[in-house]
């Protein structure tokens, strides 16, 4: 990304006209990899979210993340992408990028970024805006309203997500500080794990939490949207180098070696801890070892890969069966547990095993000098900026979601006949 | 006429229904029940939280008899359905007052 914009940003006529040229390649790498991140919300995430809920409100949490999608996808058309990836006047340009392209004015079929169409670029970003809202509802499903959710959704892409993406890789003040993030792993997932917290201890916990057992309705659908996620990540982290290129294809194979390493290790403590390897168990390694390697995927060795994605795992199995349990908070399906902590120690993670290879590397203090020590600083540096501006802009969305809608959370009777039925008047299986 | 009513582990109801047809038993009523003895329950595992399940699958056979096939079938259950481990199920017998069939109108004996 970061390539791309030092190309956009230099305003020379003949320089820009030397980069800017189609290359097929590149346009269908790009494509293809907008498709793969978009199959990861309406079917990965809501299908591994799905098979954890209970029978009763399956279709509520599917519905959830497929209409995050959606209505994401528009606001960011409408505004977010502007917000994101415009340049602003002046020191407004270290937060936000304006509102210059909002509808994508000033945006033509023809403009290209880099070697292939803006407009891709464009799709491809509103994915990943999508799927970043759509993780926070894994932490509050089952008591949060509907109508609630949309309206959080519309407001929260153009007030959290868009300026969080325009300070890392838009030309804000962390792009400029330098810092790492190849697909997201602050952009993306601390922001949404983090969201998703916020909004659980706003929410309240679930009637009979820690009490009654809430059985997951089907493993399996979990498992399969497990599956569906590590086969779009390969879009959403290969595509992530912006063309068909030599570091996608790095992108690809450290993003499979993380993951399977996340799979392995969260087994095989399941296996030591309760004598007993669980399908969940392993699908939820592989999403903590894909979201760990995210923020790494085109920066480190194949080697670190796989040491980024067994303790990312180690990471979010800590964050779901330690933590959780001792603070007590309701993150129902671990958005928080698994994407934020995963996420948080893959941005670390970056400043520590980053290749110091200048072919890979984006401008920031480990390229310029070797500074690593640098480097790590400017990496805890996002991680808490990007954690501060999530804390207070969850808060404020959500205050303003609950008001216009009435009140954040369902009913009590809503809540124990399950949401597919009182909220959508449909059911999930009829058997 | 006895009825006899058999609670057995799900994997066993092909045994036992086999085992009776060989006996000439020719007509039973099967349902899918929960439900615990001395067996208890057993405990699932979902990321490190563990529910307690106190009611195991368990299939439940009704079988109306005359009198003096009781023991034949009795046994043939207890053949087919144990596996000596604990968790086999239970026989329980109790009397049948009156039977028809419907179609025919037939009743008791005639009528099983």
């Amino acid at each position: 990304m970061k390539k791309f914009l030092l190309a956009a940003s230099m305003l020379l006529p003949t320089l820009a006209l030397a980069e800017d040229k189609l290359d097929t390649g590149d346009t269908a790498w790009m494509m293809m990899s907008t498709a793969l991140v978009l199959l990861m919300t309406p079917a990965g995430l809501a299908l591994f979210y799905g098979g954890m809920t209970r029978a009763k409100n399956i279709l509520n949490t599917y519905a959830m993340v497929m209409g995050a999608f959606v209505v994401a996808f528009v606001v960011w058309i409408i505004a977010g992408y502007s917000i994101a990836f415009g340049t602003a006047e002046g020191g407004m340009n270290a937060v936000i990028g304006g509102f210059s392209n909002i509808m994508l004015e000033g945006i033509k079929w023809t403009d290209l970024s880099g070697s292939y169409p803006t407009y891709v670029f464009v799709a491809f970003q509103g994915t990943f805006a999508a799927i970043t809202v759509a993780i926070a509802s894994g932490s509050v499903i089952e008591r949060l309203k509907f109508s609630t959710w949309i309206v959080f959704v519309a407001l929260w892409v153009l007030i959290v997500y868009a300026p969080i993406t325009h300070m890392v890789w838009g030309g804000g003040y962390l792009f400029d500080e330098g810092a790492l993030d190849f697909a997201g792993g602050t952009v993306v997932h601390m922001n949404g794990g983090l969201a998703g917290l916020v909004l659980a201890i706003m929410l309240g916990r679930r009637a009979g939490y820690a009490k009654t057992a809430m059985k997951p309705v089907s493993i399996i659908l979990t498992a399969v949207g497990a599956a569906l996620l590590w086969f779009g990540w390969y879009g959403f982290n290969g595509g992530s180098a912006f063309g068909a290129n030599a570091i996608a294809g790095l992108a690809v194979l450290t993003t499979t070696v993380a993951t399977a390493a996340g799979g392995i290790t969260w087994m095989l403590i399941e296996w030591f801890v309760y004598k007993k390897p669980t399908l969940l168990g392993i699908a939820s390694g592989i999403v903590a070892g894909l979201v760990a390697i995210t923020p790494a995927a085109g920066f480190v060795s194949i080697g670190g890969a796989l040491f980024i994605g067994a303790i990312g795992s180690a990471v979010g199995y800590f964050g779901v069966a330690i933590m959780k349990k001792k603070l007590g908070y309701d993150d129902s399906l671990d958005a928080f547990g698994i994407h934020f902590l995963a996420g948080l120690w893959g941005a670390i993670a970056t400043g520590i095993f980053a290749l110091n290879d200048k072919d890979l590397l984006w401008d920031g203090p480990l390229k310029e000098s070797g500074d690593r020590m640098g480097q790590l600083m400017v990496q805890f540096e996002s991680v808490i900026v990007v954690g501060l501006i999530t804390l207070i802009g969850t808060v404020v969305v959500y205050f303003i979601a609950s008001a216009i809608t009435g009140g954040g959370r369902v009913d009590e009777e809503t809540e124990s006949m399950g949401l597919d039925e009182a909220s959508h008047g449909e059911r999930g299986f009829n058997l | 006429m006895k009825k006899i009513e058999t609670v057995i582990k799900p994997f066993k109801l092909e045994d036992v229904k086999d085992a009776l047809a060989e006996i000439g038993i020719t007509g039973m009523t099967v349902s899918e029940v929960k439900g615990y003895g001395r067996q208890k329950g057993h405990s699932e595992l979902y990321r490190g939280a563990e529910y307690v399940v106190d009611f195991l699958p368990k299939v439940k056979m009704e079988i109306v008899v005359n009198d003096d096939q009781v023991e034949q079938v009795n046994n043939t259950i207890i053949e087919a359905a144990r596996t000596g481990k604990i968790g086999d199920g239970k026989i329980f017998v109790s009397n049948i007052e009156h039977v028809v069939r419907i179609r025919t109108g037939e009743t008791d004996i005639e009528a099983i």
